[in-house]
């Protein structure tokens, strides 16, 4: 026999265990559903897959009576556009601060700190602020995201720039580069699927600071459903809404890591 | 005039002295091989010559100017390792050095200009036999390719002066001595100064024309960064003998006990 630390499972065996948790999720809630609805049919804490899914159905596939909108996609592309929009505005700022702090020395001598500390300051705490300041409308949800994400981005990039091999920046100077150039041909190419990769670990953070924004004022979105309808314990809204936001958040990150994939194909080779 | 002239050079790190009163003069077209324990002040030395470390006395002279205090196009560098660019071709990496050349803004070149860089890399590539590979990425290809692909983009800016910093250190010995070839080769065809530190005495006496060793003259085994460095054999290679390899190789052997523990 083996020893346990020496025993790889092949792909079925992978497969099966991984799904095991799942299964064992989904079956665990079946039961406990049953067993409540069994004893109250009106139960409203566990409620059965069939009436989260006929929830769904009339919030997805029929326009709501008040609005005339669909309200399950009309909440999704409103949280989306604003997760886009913090996103993409974190992303571009922390791109530039970053490769500038990374590249030159007096750049970073000079905005090190003060990035540092602001990364410190929970965004949470200052929404307030963005509220007073920004209004209660998208943009005070968007500069949320940015400020909550930049920090990190900005930091993260820093560092890899620099981590890029001296010797390169060196080579590149021999061979005539301005600081601009070592810039546009050298550091920014090398750091875009880094810059990728910095996007998909602060995809969580982002998720977390846009439903906060939304729980606290908004008229639509994701996280302001699910605020919203806690009123009346309605699990069946609630529930499928998590699931869809997991849903979205895993192929957000599946698909930028696609197109990383497709786009760098050299970093991914270099990268094992 | 001497190409590099080399006047009471000291090198020091606080009370750490690496390089002490080196005097010395190198000519155009000379190709000095490099030997030395390590902390021996050759890579300081030629981290000088490319101009990313400054002297902390005395005088380093190119063309009786002192030393740009940074890197620039006519001194051309190869590293161990980490020379090549790992997001570009081959064929880019070696267009590389006109691209930046002759666009100075987004560093590209298009239509004629494009096809006459490429060209002039693809010549380039041939001559160190690397024309098979013109499309794959460095970590496609294997460490002397590397070294190969390292040298011919140094080249495409035509420096006068080429600095290699064991540039065949990493490289199983077959692969060195086609290395060893290569760069004998495009010496006599280019007429370029070549600096080369090694850790390989052999190579330093079958390569070049000059041979410099890095020694501690003075070595306080209980503080061994009180005294630095100086050059203690400067010989042109083929006049050396074998006594003269010996010697040089007991003398090393002294400091790297003292030094290497």
């Amino acid at each position: 026999m083996k020893r346990l630390m020496n025993l790889n499972p092949d792909v079925y065996a992978r497969a099966i265990l991984g799904a095991l948790p799942f299964i064992l999720i989904i079956v665990l809630y079946i039961i406990s559903s049953q067993a409540r609805l069994a004893e109250n049919p009106r139960d409203k804490l566990l409620p059965s897959f069939n009436s989260m899914a006929s929830t769904i159905n009339t919030m997805a596939v029929h326009p709501s009576k008040r609005t005339g909108e669909y309200t399950f996609w009309n909440d999704t592309s409103s949280s989306l556009k604003r997760l886009g929009m913090g996103i993409g505005v974190a992303a571009i700022i922390g791109l530039i601060f970053g490769i500038l702090n990374g590249i030159i020395p007096l750049a970073r001598a000079n905005l090190s700190p003060i990035i540092t500390i602001i990364s410190l300051i929970p965004p949470l705490a200052v929404l307030p602020v963005l509220f007073i300041v920004f209004g209660l409308g998208e943009l005070s949800k968007v500069v949320l995201i940015a400020i909550g994400i930049t920090p990190f981005i900005i930091r993260d990039l820093q560092a890899k720039v620099l981590e890029l091999p001296k010797e390169q920046l060196i080579k590149a100077q021999t061979l005539g580069a301005s600081t601009w150039l070592v810039i546009v041909r050298v550091v920014l190419p090398q750091i875009l699927p880094r810059l990728i990769e910095s996007v998909r670990l602060s995809l969580g953070a982002a998720w977390l600071f846009l439903i906060a924004a939304e729980a606290i004022a908004s008229t639509d979105g994701l996280g302001y459903r699910i605020f919203l309808v806690r009123r009346y314990l309605s699990m069946d809204v609630i529930l499928p809404y998590v699931a869809w936001i997991t849903l979205l958040a895993f192929m957000t990150d599946y698909f930028l890591r696609l197109i990383s994939i497709k786009a760098f194909p050299w970093f991914h080779a270099t990268d094992k | 005039m001497a190409l590099i002239a080399v006047k009471k050079l000291w090198k020091e790190y606080g009370n750490n002295v690496v390089i002490e009163q080196v005097n010395i003069t190198v000519e155009q077209g000379e190709f000095i091989t490099i030997v030395g324990t390590s902390g021996c002040g050759k890579t300081t030395f030629l981290r000088m010559l490319l101009g990313i470390e400054q002297p902390t006395r005395g005088e380093l002279l190119l063309n009786g100017k002192p030393f740009p205090e940074e890197p620039g196009e006519d001194r051309g560098i190869v590293f161990q390792r980490y020379s090549v660019f790992p997001h570009l071709t081959v064929l880019k990496n070696t267009m590389l050095a006109d691209e930046l050349g002759q666009s100075r803004i987004i560093g590209k070149l298009f239509g004629d200009k494009n096809k006459q860089a490429a060209d002039k890399a693809k010549e380039l590539l041939e001559s160190v036999g690397l024309t098979h590979a013109l499309n794959l990425y460095p970590h496609e290809l294997s460490g002397g390719m590397q070294q190969r692909l390292a040298i011919a983009q140094a080249l495409m800016k035509n420096p006068r002066i080429l600095l290699l910093d064991e540039p065949f250190g990493a490289l199983d010995p077959g692969i060195r001595a086609d290395m060893h070839e290569l760069i004998l080769e495009l010496w006599k065809k280019t007429g370029l100064t070549i600096f080369m530190i090694t850790h390989d005495l052999y190579e330093s006496f079958y390569l070049g024309t000059r041979l410099w060793v890095f020694d501690k003259l003075r070595l306080d085994p209980d503080n061994t960064n009180a005294y630095g460095a100086n050059i203690t054999y400067d010989i042109p290679v083929g006049k050396a003998d074998r006594t003269t390899y010996e010697d040089i190789d007991q003398s090393l052997e002294k400091s790297r006990k003292v030094l290497v523990k």
